[in-house]
């Protein structure tokens, strides 16, 4: 289970509207309690770092990015726990194409964009034998 | 020349949830390879049939990404730092898509 804020929410739905009709992505910042939820503390929008043409269905997170991130969350005692990126006018569901790019662990929250406007978001996990991502419950951190 | 490997959580579950470890090495390579040695189950999340780093792992030295400088040979110092960094990427499937993956339960949403 993931546990987001409203706000962070909020904030996901924002910049998949704001990049439709491309992908938008950003990096997720949180804590992992005692029975394994994971609770996103902050988001880190970054830019789709994939070629401007191939950008409608495609996103890349360059290293430099995700080393940032990963360094700004060591510093609030937190973790890089997954990552977000929207599909426009596409369902809210993992691709081929994200399970063959995916890593065990994070977890990957996928945002629908119907015509310019935020739909359904879901949590996505892949599995350790990478064989299939499995759909992980969504819960509103107060 | 002892450095610090800078573990992404992904890998955590193969270092008893350290975020960290040290090790020794000259190289970002040597280092890279001892952290791997230190931890057996780790290797081949790291490199791939051919003993080659998998491409979709970036190494940096401090900041700067292996990459942008001489590769795995990059030399570290005593008391460096070497981050383990994924790429990430995906998107929506370009003609379509295999549709949704069942969760733990075999439903599909």
């Amino acid at each position: 289970m993931i546990l987001i804020s409203g706000d962070a929410e909020r904030h996901i739905r924002a910049e998949g509207e704001k990049c439709y009709p491309d992908e938008c992505c950003g990096i997720l910042l949180g804590r992992i309690d005692e029975n394994g939820r994971r609770r996103v503390e902050d988001i880190v929008p970054v830019p789709n770092a994939g070629r401007a043409e191939e950008r409608y269905h495609r996103f890349r997170i360059e290293p430099d990015e995700f080393m940032r991130a990963e360094k700004r969350a060591r510093l609030r005692d937190l973790e890089v726990i997954g990552f977000y990126h929207s599909h426009p006018d596409h369902p809210a569901v993992p691709s081929e194409h994200d399970r063959e790019q995916a890593l065990p662990f994070y977890s990957y929250v996928i945002l629908s964009v119907r015509k310019g406007a935020a739909a359904e978001i879901s949590s996505w996990e892949l599995s350790c034998d990478r064989a299939q991502f499995n759909h992980k419950e969504m819960g509103r951190a107060t | 020349m002892a450095v610090t490997i800078l573990i992404p959580t992904a890998l955590r579950a193969f270092t008893d949830r350290k975020a960290e470890v040290e090790v020794e090495g000259r190289t970002a390579g040597e280092a890279v390879a001892a952290f791997a040695g230190a931890y057996p189950d780790i290797r081949h999340h790291l490199y791939d049939d051919a003993g080659s780093l998998r491409s979709f792992i970036n190494i940096y030295v401090g900041e700067k990404n292996v990459k942008d400088a001489s590769g795995l040979e990059t030399p570290v110092r005593d008391g460096e730092t070497v981050m383990i960094v994924p790429a990430i990427a995906g998107g929506k499937a370009l003609v379509r898509d295999s549709g949704a993956c069942p969760d733990d339960t075999g439903r599909r949403p």
